[in-house]
């Protein structure tokens, strides 16, 4: 049992730091900004993808870097602490692994190095209005007409839909005795007649989210993947990859180092709010439940390089991670006082707001408001719990 | 990085394991923690002959050179078993205490009989007004002559009825809670002037309230040097942590699974309790509380030997996340148990016991948020 990285490991780790230092678009690092565009998001992907390093967790037949696991750790936290931008899951973490798995080979040749190069920008059609935590239950319906489907339906929650190129949606086609059957797995070109995006406004007052209608959308079949009525078990296996990262445990280190020095800037009758027993001991028991859990990812992790795969146990990162990732942008509003009032412009919306406050406090009640939907995405947390209770508790 | 443990460690789990097994079912110890003495001398011997109280030691004493690791694995067996006997005072307070400062003819003197289960050790560190602070001595040690005369009290001293050896910590000079000026001693508890008040603990342990009047102390009682014991007896204590977090994932480990059980054989309303969702989220909340604890316990027993700082961090975080998981946990398993879960037939009570007492052990969860937050990461 150690947890001493190698000379090599350390070594990597410079190279990645470097490279952040030397290649992350300037005009990112600048943004104060709490919404990013297309072009902002594809800039850093770019930078990433010609270096080969987009896609850390595929293999490299598909033009991965081939790292270990702990490389992947190692790349996730570097960048996070240099708080880049992300990379955008629907394509590479999500859509990827199921084309490797599942596609044939006309499709992977096709869809995977546009992934990579960021030329297709993906959204993923899983929820729809009746359909969330429960979501064999969704209706959208796809009917084989010649060498095609006809695809009708509502899907909603649809993340930067408004950008996509395309869509890999679930739908129905056929229906049986159990509501996991009948259910496909298609590719959906978002510029096919019959598809309307609509934005979903949310409460920190972002374009995020949208609605996505399809009416009578017609899909080359050649867009299936996998069998017809294979779905759920794609959509299953595409779930189990979201969790990877899931915890998001150095983004959070980053967010409350950031805490920290808010609270060393704001006062207290003339103390730095940091040095106050009750907030101090706030930011402690969030550090601490923080440690605990970087230490069990490292352990799911280690797990995964000895070839034990994350079991239902990684439904703790998603749980633990998702409330750490909440407490820490509610004290960082805390932290900024009655600068959490203001209200500040989002991108494109022409609003021409005057900007009030100390920089770090623009936006804090914005995120806060933003990050309550981690608990509800990706199954919400009740629903990992019952995950937890059924497949590890045996309940 | 790796959270493997070795084909030898997990020979030395499986051989605690059936130690436990045999020797240590629930009726067993709850028979030890009744009796008088409230622990087995004959199980202690079994401990020395299995290499237990060797454990943790360099091999150049006698030892086994398992260190940290190996004390955890250890604890954590004992935990599920909940021992009562005094391994943590006796081989990781006390043992790593004089294997780090003693001098070489204080180890020569006083290893071999620990390791070999002959002399029993307690840690005399804290007062009724010290609270949990080690820091805060008023017990004093005055030169006289080549040696020193000690006098105070000592409270709540786990393992105190059964020591033959107790290391107390004394002021040399300075007052109140002054870093500086405290020295640790080896005292002979049969020496003149040692008094003590024997007592049980709400865990079935045992524990001692001991008074120094006017005891002599030869030159040689002294550990290190002169009123620089405070930073020895705090790495003690950290180490005392590493090891009562193992202890208290493998009691919580116990209180978990019982919960569990019993909540898929319990029938209520035509069907068994465990398929409640209120009850299933409980016990997936206390099964995240335990694998938490978990990942600090691994984390303080890997990086307890570094540098003061950052062993200081480590143990406070560690003893904070195990005391309020401890407390969670097993107020969960007696409550989730219904009216069985307040029996004290039950084994579910007293890991909640145990816990609980484990909290109040080498600082509260209040005093490690405090120390944790005064801290800074390195």
């Amino acid at each position: 049992m150690n947890f001493d990285f190698s000379p090599e490991e350390n070594a990597f780790r410079e190279e990645v730091r470097q490279f952040i230092a030397d290649n992350y678009p300037k005009h990112l690092s600048e943004s104060r900004r709490a919404e990013f565009s297309k072009e902002d998001f594809l800039s850093w992907h770019r930078v990433l993808a010609e270096k080969g390093w987009v896609a850390p967790h595929w293999p490299e037949e598909y033009g991965g870097p081939g790292w270990s696991v702990t490389q992947r750790y190692i790349f996730d936290d570097e960048c996070a602490k240099a708080n880049t931008l992300i990379v955008l899951p629907f394509g590479v973490t999500m859509l990827g692994p199921v084309l490797m798995h599942y596609a044939n080979d006309a499709q992977k040749a096709h869809y995977l190095p546009r992934i990579l190069s960021g030329e297709d920008w993906w959204c993923q059609g899983y929820s729809e209005p009746g359909s969330g935590s429960d979501l064999a239950s969704l209706k959208t319906k796809a009917e084989r007409d010649g060498d095609e489907y006809v695809v009708n339906g509502h899907k909603i929650w649809t993340t930067l839909a408004q950008h996509a190129d395309w869509m890999f949606c679930l739908v129905r086609t056929a229906q049986e005795d159990k509501p996991q059957k009948g259910i496909s797995f298609l590719l959906i070109d978002m510029n096919s007649p019959g598809i309307e995006v609509r934005p979903i406004i949310t409460i920190d007052g972002s374009h995020e989210v949208n609605e996505v209608f399809l009416t009578d959308v017609r899909v080359p079949a050649e867009n299936l993947v996998g069998e017809e009525g294979n779905g759920w078990g794609i959509a299953k296996f595409l779930l189990g990859n979201e969790r990877t990262g899931i915890a998001g445990v150095a983004r959070s280190k980053n967010a409350v180092k950031r805490l920290k020095e808010i609270s060393c800037a704001e006062l207290v009758d003339g103390e730095p709010l940091i040095e106050d027993s009750d907030f101090k001991k706030k930011i402690s028991e969030l550090e601490i439940d923080l440690l605990a859990l970087e230490y069990t990812e490292l352990r799911t992790l280690a797990a995964e390089s000895a070839g034990r795969g994350p079991g239902a146990e990684s439904s703790i990162l998603k749980i633990k991670g998702t409330e750490i990732q909440q407490k820490v942008t509610e004290l960082i509003m805390e932290a900024v006082g009655t600068y959490s009032l203001p209200k500040i412009p989002m991108l494109d919306s022409g609003a021409n707001y005057n900007l009030v406050g100390p920089d770090y406090s623009h936006g804090a009640s914005q995120n806060y408001f933003n990050m309550r939907k981690t608990a509800i995405y990706g199954g919400t947390n009740e629903v990992q719990r019952n995950i937890i209770a059924k497949f590890v508790l045996g309940l | 990085m790796d959270f493997d443990f070795t084909e030898e460690q997990t020979l030395l789990r499986n051989m605690v394991q059936s130690f436990v097994q045999d020797n240590y079912d629930f009726d067993s110890r709850m028979a030890i923690a009744r009796s008088e003495t409230g622990m087995s001398r004959d199980n202690w011997s079994q401990f020395a002959e299995l290499g237990l109280l060797a454990a943790p030691f360099d091999e150049s004493l006698g030892g086994l050179g398992g260190g940290a690791i190996d004390t955890m694995i250890i604890t954590e067996e004992f935990g599920k078993g909940l021992v009562t006997e005094p391994f943590l005072p006796t081989v990781v307070l006390c043992g790593g205490l004089l294997e780090r400062h003693a001098s070489d003819a204080q180890k020569d003197a006083h290893l071999p009989p620990l390791i070999g289960g002959e002399k029993i050790w307690a840690l005399a560190y804290s007062e009724p007004k010290s609270r949990f602070n080690p820091a805060n001595v008023q017990t004093t040690a005055k030169q006289d002559g080549d040696g020193f005369v000690l006098n105070g009290l000592k409270s709540v001293v786990n393992g105190g009825p059964w020591a033959d050896y107790l290391i107390v910590s004394a002021r040399t000079s300075g007052e109140g809670w002054q870093q500086e000026g405290i020295s640790l001693f080896i005292v002979d508890k049969s020496a003149d002037g040692v008094a003590a008040q024997d007592y049980e603990t709400i865990d079935g342990g045992r524990a001692a309230d001991i008074s120094f009047e006017n005891v002599k102390l030869g030159a040689d009682a002294l550990i290190g040097s002169l009123d620089n014991g405070l930073p020895l007896l705090e790495e003690a204590l950290d180490y005392g942590i590493a090891a009562l977090c193992g202890e208290s994932i493998g009691g919580m480990h116990k209180a978990h699974q019982a919960t569990v059980e019993y909540c898929k054989t319990r029938n209520q309303f035509g069907v068994a309790i465990g398929s409640f969702q209120a009850l299933q989220h409980r016990m997936v909340d206390m099964f995240m509380e335990y694998e938490q604890s978990v990942s600090l316990t691994y984390m303080v027993n890997m990086h307890v030997g570094s540098d003061a700082a950052s062993r200081a961090r480590a143990a406070s975080a560690a003893k904070v996340q195990i005391g309020k998981a401890g407390r969670y946990i097993g107020q969960s398993a007696v409550h989730l148990h219904g009216g069985m879960g307040m029996s004290e037939e039950l084994n579910v009570g007293h890991y909640f016991k145990r816990l609980t007492a484990i909290d109040a052990q080498l600082g509260s969860i209040d005093y490690h948020l405090k120390r944790f937050a005064s801290s800074e990461a390195a």
